[in-house]
């Protein structure tokens, strides 16, 4: 058995090497021969700086460099302090059911779709305004302010905290199923301290360890980000990534090498922001032994976390309205200022006489479903193989596996495309799914390792002892208990497909369309109307996934009392 | 005698193997599937090249995929990789929607396929004589690379209900926006409808007009911008978010005219206004104007990659495009609304009358109300001049 399980876990792990840790190397590599100089196709085979120097006398790179720093760290760092506060608010007011439901649709919404509504909410012609003019502010044109696209990228860190704030709750609650929070509540609040020092004091200490990960993902994630950027980020000069992906498609060929140097540089800022996060880690540490061993009483959190709870429900509110606000332009004809809602409606936007937003639908289930099934395979081999060994979990694989999430994509994705053209790979379905698999699986592992290691091995057992074979305790036994953990896990895989932008746009050579590049695409034009139809189909999809992940093991295992929301 | 056999002889060399050249370039293009790359932002052209695609397949059943693209570069840099990648043939795009410096950089590099033009019996149509604007894509010449599509000419829109007098000049442009502090703007400079407006104000400022036919050069280009920039840092500080930043394309900007936070828009289609409002997307009361000395106009091409995998189904689509039937579809406002450019000398009776009976809008300008048509300055002095803008203004 032991043997067998190195065997599957030896094949995954070479699986992951290989389709995983090699393409993204080859990518970087060839990114890199470009940052410095080598680009055969362009009769550049010398090795030089020219291209990084070309890059820092750029017009606006200092301050496109800074606002990637400060929405960066400042999207991270405020949504770790709200989703922090509002956990310590509601923890035992919500349960864990009902919280996962509420958060699911903004989970399930992607970046892309989520900013196109927020931007026409709070735009000064936008939706709010509408709703309060003329009859309460008197204004028949817009006022002149600055909300989307301010030259300190608010609006960028606004749209941001919208996603990143629900993901980071959904990571704190599960970690505190971990551990024993009513317990340590009673103790603190006994020995004199207020709720909220009790959180801060003695249970954020014990969850942070274990959403650390996903923080470091959410921060490369908000140094990087290329879709939200565009559609709420300032654009003179815009972020960094933004940056780099209009010199990598400037007509101006000369462009691509300063652009590579970019995109290295970008890899860079991620890798040391993830290392001056981290230093940030050990001197609140420092700092927090001495407070808390200080043992001061009488302070009290309370009115910051009430605080953090409004602005967190402030955030939520402000996503609902985005969503419901693309839904009404979806079937919107003729809106303007200072209408509340349309002049007139049609039902022409979703009348597609070319079918095209069909075939992108079409297109985003398929790639959809093979890359989840794909990450989920891989994801139940490598968690068996792991329990067949018996225990031992190898923590520089599972660091391979998040290494995808960790890297900014724009990073290497120029350079995985040459690396796939010239394996004949390149603008095909195939190359896609890879990509995007490339980030489907490290989410499917998160989600998956969880309830598998926490299976009640006695089940296990007692099948072994009746003579089931490891196959069939996996299939009629594992399998069956773990079905409700993961459909969701497939829900969430198929969720983050969905969501991919550049994966797609560089690997699909522009033919392979999906909703997601549609709709970025098109809120490049101007028609709101079609946007919006996009949009609520990108966000519809992974909502009836995960729709499909609630309803199915009802229905399949109704007979199974046992089993109904035993995980969660 | 000898010379008529010479000649009949090289009649029979040169102009039955078009034709027969043709045929045969029909017959590999049947069951190909061209994949166009052409810019996605606009609904209508998305939905003509649908349209295209559905008769050239019925006619010569050469299916076309629109490839819809957020900037024609991208394009320009798939074939560049392709080319880094060795992949010689078999490329993945095989027409562009291209012209200007995207056309300059791949003409260069050597990135496209041809000259192609004379091989497509519709070029019949063409007046491509070589100080046509056929001809000349930004001055530099075409030589059969890309193949003429539809016409483009620099106009402003603007929302007549708020605006009652539009100004004409660039000085009155000027005034007005003094007047009406952040209710205009231009798309970002390193969009090409920003850049066109840079060079629309150039061409009206420049001290001596003509020498923008040249190549820039490091003293010329000091000289002939020195009143745009002395113009232009008047008007940025009041332009739409006091000019420090800018709609992304003119299609945002055209949103920004119908949500009613500015009251003036441009764009490179006479025909755009007309065609906003009967998609719903701009007010009814928007009309056009073109500056007092007139517009810069040019014409935007189709182009072939070198490594194209379907080089004869894109010179099909390409000679579809030339139809006069085509044409006068795509130039009624109720389909694209986009003006052709085709020689109406060459054209037949019949084809006249199809132009001549084509719809007409109160948005839609007339022929004298465009006024006349001036050159594209020469490419450098685009480029030049974006990136002096960024220096000057991306701080």
């Amino acid at each position: 058995m032991k043997v067998e399980g190195r065997a599957l876990r030896g094949i995954v792990l070479l699986l992951v090497f290989g389709g995983i840790v090699l393409p993204i190397l080859a990518g970087f590599w060839q990114t890199a021969r470009a940052a410095f100089g080598v680009m055969p196709a362009l009769g550049d085979r010398t090795a030089s700086l020219a291209p990084w120097y070309t890059l820092f006398a750029l017009p606006g790179f200092a301050t496109s460099l800074r606002l990637t720093l400060v929405t960066g760290f400042g999207a991270t760092a405020l949504a770790l302090i709200l989703a922090t506060g509002f956990c310590a608010a509601v923890h035992g007011r919500i349960g864990p059911q009902a919280a996962a439901r509420m958060l699911s649709p903004y989970l399930a919404t992607p970046h892309a779709a989520m900013a196109i509504g927020l931007s026409f909410l709070i735009a000064p012609s936008g939706w709010v305004v509408r709703l309060l003019s003329p009859w309460l502010t008197s204004w028949r044109v817009p006022p002149e302010a600055i909300t989307v696209g301010d030259r300190w990228g608010l609006a960028l860190i606004l749209g941001l905290l919208v996603k990143e704030v629900p993901f980071l709750l959904l990571v704190i609650l599960s970690a505190l199923g971990q551990i024993p929070v009513r317990r340590h509540l009673a103790q603190g609040r006994a020995l004199g301290y207020g709720r909220g020092i009790v959180w801060i004091k003695v249970i954020m200490p014990q969850v942070y360890p274990l959403i650390r990960l996903p923080i470091y993902v959410v921060l490369a994630f908000t140094l990087s980000v290329v879709d939200v950027s565009i559609i709420l980020g300032p654009s003179n000069p815009p972020t960094l990534s933004v940056a780099v992906l209009r010199w990598f498609s400037s007509p101006d060929v000369n462009r691509m090498m300063p652009a590579a140097a970019a995109a290295l540089l970008q890899a860079g800022i991620v890798l040391a922001g993830i290392a001056l996060w981290w230093a940030g880690e050990r001197t609140v540490i420092r700092l927090g032994h001495w407070w808390i061993g200080r043992g001061g009483r009488g302070l009290s959190a309370e009115p910051g976390l009430w605080m953090a709870s409004a602005l967190v429900a402030g955030l939520m509110a402000l996503g609902a309205l985005a969503l419901v606000v693309l839904l009404i332009w979806s079937w919107a004809w003729r809106w303007s200022f200072p209408e509340a809602l349309p002049q007139s409606w049609s039902a022409r936007n979703w009348i597609d006489p070319s079918g095209s937003w069909y075939r992108a639908l079409a297109a985003t289930v398929e790639i959809g479903l093979a890359t989840t099934g794909i990450s989920l395979a891989l994801a139940v081999a490598w968690l068996e193989g792991e329990q067949r060994v018996g225990g031992g979990r190898l923590r520089w694989a599972t660091g391979l596996i998040y290494l995808p999430l960790l890297v900014p994509q724009i990073g290497f994705l120029y350079g995985l495309n040459v690396v796939f053209l010239e394996a004949g790979l390149g603008g095909s379905m195939a190359a896609v799914i890879w990509a995007q698999t490339l980030f489907v699986f490290p989410y499917v592992m998160i989600t998956l390792s969880d309830p598998w290691r926490a299976l009640d091995r006695r089940l296990v057992a007692a099948a072994a002892s009746l003579g089931a074979t490891p196959l069939g305790r996996l299939v009629r036994v594992k399998l069956p208990i773990l079905m409700r953990p993961i459909l969701t896990t497939a829900a969430v895989g198929f969720a983050v497909s969905v969501a991919q932008y550049l994966p797609t746009l560089f690997m699909g050579a522009g033919r392979i369309a999906t909703l997601t590049t549609e709709a970025v695409t098109l809120s490049s034009g101007s028609d709101r109307r079609i946007v919006g139809v996009y949009a609520i189909l990108q966000s519809a999809l992974p909502f009836a996934a995960y729709g499909a992940a609630i309803l199915l093991p009802s229905i399949l295992q109704h007979n199974r009392r046992a089993l109904t929301g035993g995980f969660s | 005698m000898r010379r008529t056999i010479l000649a009949a002889l090289g009649l029979a060399l040169f102009a039955t193997p078009a034709l027969a050249d043709w045929q045969t370039t029909l017959a590999a293009a049947r069951g190909q599937t061209v994949y166009w790359n052409a810019w996605g932002g606009d609904a209508r052209t998305n939905a003509f090249i649908d349209w295209v695609g559905q008769q050239t397949e019925k006619r010569y059943g050469v299916k076309v995929v629109d490839v819809k693209l957020s900037d024609t570069a991208q394009a320009v840099t798939r074939v560049i990789s392709e080319k880094a990648a060795g992949q010689n043939s078999g490329g993945s795009v095989d027409l562009i929607w291209i012209n200007g410096p995207n056309f300059l950089s791949m003409k260069d590099k050597g990135l496209l396929y041809g000259p192609f033009v004379k091989d497509l019996p519709n070029s019949k149509f063409l007046d491509l004589s070589s100080t046509s604007p056929n001809s000349r894509d930004f001055t530099v010449p075409v030589d059969g690379y890309e193949s003429p599509w539809r016409l483009a000419k620099f106009v402003f829109t603007y929302d007549s209900a708020r605006v009652a007098d539009p100004p004409r000049t660039m000085q009155a442009l000027l005034d007005w926006a003094k007047a009406h502090p952040g209710r205009f703007t231009h798309p970002d400079v390193s969009n090409f409808m920003g850049a066109t407006f840079l060079k629309q104000a150039l061409i009206d400022l420049a001290p001596d007009p003509y020498v923008l036919q040249q190549p820039a050069t490091d003293a010329t280009f000091a000289k002939e911008t020195a009143p745009l920039w002395k113009w232009y840092d008047a008007l940025r500080p009041n332009l739409w978010h006091h000019g420090e930043s800018f709609p992304a394309n003119q299609s945002v900007q055209n949103q920004l005219l119908n949500d009613g936070e500015i009251d003036m828009s441009m764009s490179f289609d006479p025909a755009s206004a007309a065609a906003g409002i009967q998609q719903g997307l701009l007010p009814k009361s928007v009309r056009v104007f073109v500056p007092e000395g007139g517009s810069i106009g040019n014409v935007s091409f189709v182009a072939i990659p070198y490594n194209a995998a379907h080089k004869a189904g894109a010179e099909v689509v390409a000679n579809f495009l030339l139809d006069p039937t085509v044409q006068a579809r795509q130039q009624n406002i109720d389909v694209l609304g986009s003006y052709s450019v085709l020689d109406p000398a060459r054209l037949d009776a019949a084809e006249k009358a199809a132009f001549a009976a084509l719809p007409t809008a109160p948005a839609l300008p007339t022929g004298a109300e465009l006024g006349s048509t001036e050159l594209e300055p020469h490419p450098s002095w685009m480029t030049r001049l974006t990136a002096a803008w960024a220096k000057r203004y991306t701080k």
